[in-house]
């Protein structure tokens, strides 16, 4: 075990992976001139810096991905994945399905997005949903830097497109990260803490929120569980259902807003798959319908916060059955 | 890897063959048995001139007019037709339709129906010519309309910066769907833009494919020497409307004629006969091969079954 951030993780998956497949490459704005090491260990042809043009970065990518290569391009603040959304969703998306399957696009893009740093809306959007409802592509919103490493090297390798979003509050965030890490498969959720009461689901920084509400909740007596959804597409299903069979009750914490967010297809599944086990009614608690704000105490505001979390399921855990 | 000269007779043929074919889709659209498509009647000659010019390892990217790509490249007519009326034995199952039909097979990777889609992608299919020593160089067919895109500004700045291997061809048939090109852009043409990022070009008779061929040869001579990319403008004229049906109402009449007299198969065979290139039977056995061939095509893509439904959610993921 070495202990490292999650910036570090991804440049170590990115040097493992490189290392491994000759035909993995990664360009952006400043990403030869950011990820140094990168550059010096596998030279001037695989680590680029590009033209300020997210659209031509995403373009050369999936173009790049049918015919050979293994791309990741680092497009900074997932706001700016809008120059790009062309490229990304109506492109690498869908030209394999439109082609009858005659070509794959294994490609990574990576963005940051998040409260944190005050950088205020256009660089900070959580956009993930997006793409979730984007066919052919797949996403993945980590919270712990093991997960980063794990996760990026599952992205490299898959033969589909992979968004790899990192939250800007976690980027010095220290972990610890298995020496040679295996690749985590995509589409598996982590269960961070086990509880009878309540199942709380989240991703990225508001897992952290999600764990420090669980420590408040069980002062009181009051046992919740904590599960990472860690890839957003493919959903893991079971792990979630298997959880509120148990429980009962199911809180869904997110930054991104709520309407159309990953908390209502969470909330909508089910409400499908396993209304029979719930005991309360389901709850959101999610970013505002609003720009991402710059001040502190605003941004601080936008992202649900632990006592917020706990207030939650104390509603739930007075609410009566429903039967 | 060497191209044999430019055969006009063949040429022509082939060019008759991309007309038969689009008058066989506007047919069966007007009965009712094919949806509607862009075609690129009047525009055979940037088709047969650069695609000819071109071998096999060479890889083409193409837009909703590729008909004439593709089958100057060598498709066969009847999946293409099969294709277009969304059945299983067309070149993407029929999950394509007319407007982004790609054929791998033949090296025609990529065909996207997003104006300027092409030119997105066409910069990583170079990257991984250059990345994977791979000896071909890159066609990727756009027209004037997604010039004025942001994206071909973004694509020739960085396959120039990046010594990328693509062979620009800008058909400019003065048409972006219904709106006349005077009307979205101030000079006659493109490449001065291309001029200004440092990307060298040429501009040719898009109505002649002797001289397109010609034009072609030494553009991509150049990228194979200088390894930089090039782009080719030529100059041509839709002489259907922008998607059938179209009763091109808005086309001014006088311009339109101007064009109808410069057809680029009328134009060739004109040439051929003066020549003495070209006999009465000669022609005759061109026409009746080329009837054949569409016949054959339409036979085949009708007794080709629609796909099962089993197929709408497959290959979604690979
Ligand atoms: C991004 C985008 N905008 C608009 C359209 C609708 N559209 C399809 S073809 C076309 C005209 C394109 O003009 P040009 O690039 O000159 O090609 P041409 O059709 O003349 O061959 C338009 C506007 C589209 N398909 N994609
Ligand atoms: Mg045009």
């Amino acid at each position: 075990m070495t202990t490292m951030t999650v910036n570090d993780a991804i440049s170590a998956a990115l040097a493992e992976e490189m290392r491994l497949d000759p035909t993995v490459m990664i360009f952006g704005e400043g990403v030869a001139t950011k990820r140094h090491d990168l550059l010096e260990e596998f030279g001037a042809a695989r680590v680029r810096n590009t033209p300020l043009a997210e659209g031509i970065i995403a373009g050369t990518a999936a173009g790049a991905a049918a015919t050979g290569l293994r791309p990741v391009v680092d497009l900074l603040f997932a706001p700016f994945l809008c120059y790009a959304m062309d490229e990304i969703v109506n492109s690498a998306g869908k030209l394999r399905y439109i082609s009858g399957g005659q070509f794959s696009f294994p490609m990574v893009v990576l963005a940051m997005t998040g409260a944190g740093w005050g950088v205020g809306a256009q660089h900070n959007h959580n956009v993930e949903s997006w793409f979730v409802h984007s066919p052919g592509l797949k996403i993945v919103m980590p919270s712990t830097p093991a997960d980063f490493k794990g996760l990026m090297k599952s992205a490299i390798r898959d033969d589909n497109p992979v968004l790899v979003f990192a939250d800007i509050a976690l980027g010095y965030s220290t972990g610890e990260v298995p020496e040679e890490a295996d690749a985590i498969p995509l589409g598996k959720a982590a269960v961070r803490r086990e509880g009878r009461d309540v199942t709380l689901v989240s991703y990225a920084k508001t897992v952290g929120t999600c764990m420090a509400a669980a420590e408040t909740l069980a002062a009181a007596g009051i046992d919740a569980e904590v599960i990472d959804l860690r890839s957003l597409k493919p959903l893991d299903e079971t792990a979630i259902l298997r959880s509120v069979a148990r429980t009962g009750r199911l809180v869904v914490v997110h930054e991104a807003s709520r309407l159309c967010g990953v908390g209502a297809e969470v909330a909508a599944l089910v409400a499908e798959k396993a209304f029979a086990s719930l005991r309360a009614p389901v709850l959101r608690l999610t970013g505002p319908d609003a720009p991402a704000p710059a001040s502190f105490p605003l941004e601080q505001a936008f992202v649900p916060q632990a006592d917020a979390v706990v207030e939650a399921v104390r509603s739930l855990m007075d609410e009566r059955a429903i039967a | 890897m060497t191209v044999l000269p430019l055969d006009p007779v063949q040429a022509l043929e082939r060019m008759m063959l991309i007309r038969a074919y689009e008058e066989t889709l506007i047919d069966l659209h007007g009965r009712g048995r094919a949806a509607g498509t862009c075609t690129s009647v009047g525009q055979e000659a940037p088709a047969v001139g650069v695609v000819s010019a071109l071998t096999a390892d060479d890889l083409i990217l193409t837009n909703h007019r590729s008909a004439g790509h593709l089958l100057a490249r060598g498709a066969d007519p009847g999946r293409m037709l099969a294709e277009v009326m969304g059945k299983r034995d067309g070149y993407c199952g029929g999950k394509s339709g007319s407007l982004h039909i790609s054929a791998k097979e033949f090296g025609v990777v990529l065909t996207s129906t997003i104006v300027g889609g092409e030119l997105a992608l066409a910069t990583g299919v170079g990257l991984s010519r250059r990345m994977l020593d791979k000896s071909g160089i890159v066609a990727c067919f756009f027209g004037d309309g997604a010039a004025t895109e942001g994206r071909f500004q973004e694509s020739l700045n960085l396959a120039a910066v990046w010594k990328l291997p693509i062979l620009y061809v800008c058909e400019n048939n003065q048409w972006q769907a219904f709106v006349h090109r005077k009307e979205t852009m101030l000079a006659d043409g493109i490449v001065g833009q291309a001029a200004a990022l440092g990307v060298e070009t040429a501009v040719v008779d898009g109505n002649d494919p002797l001289a397109v061929f010609d034009a072609a040869s030494a553009a991509i001579d150049a990228i194979r020497r200088t390894g930089k990319p090039f782009l080719l403008e030529a100059m041509t004229y839709r002489l259907r409307g922008h998607f059938e049906p179209d009763d091109q109402g808005y086309v001014d009449k006088a311009e339109l004629a101007r064009w109808r007299d410069r057809d680029p198969i009328l134009g060739l065979r004109a040439r051929l006969e003066r020549e003495g290139r070209l006999t009465a039977e000669a022609e005759a056995a061109m026409e009746a091969r080329v009837r054949a061939a569409m016949e054959a095509a339409t036979a085949f893509a009708d007794a080709s079954p629609y796909p099962g439904v089993e197929v709408l959610t497959t290959d979604v993921y690979a």
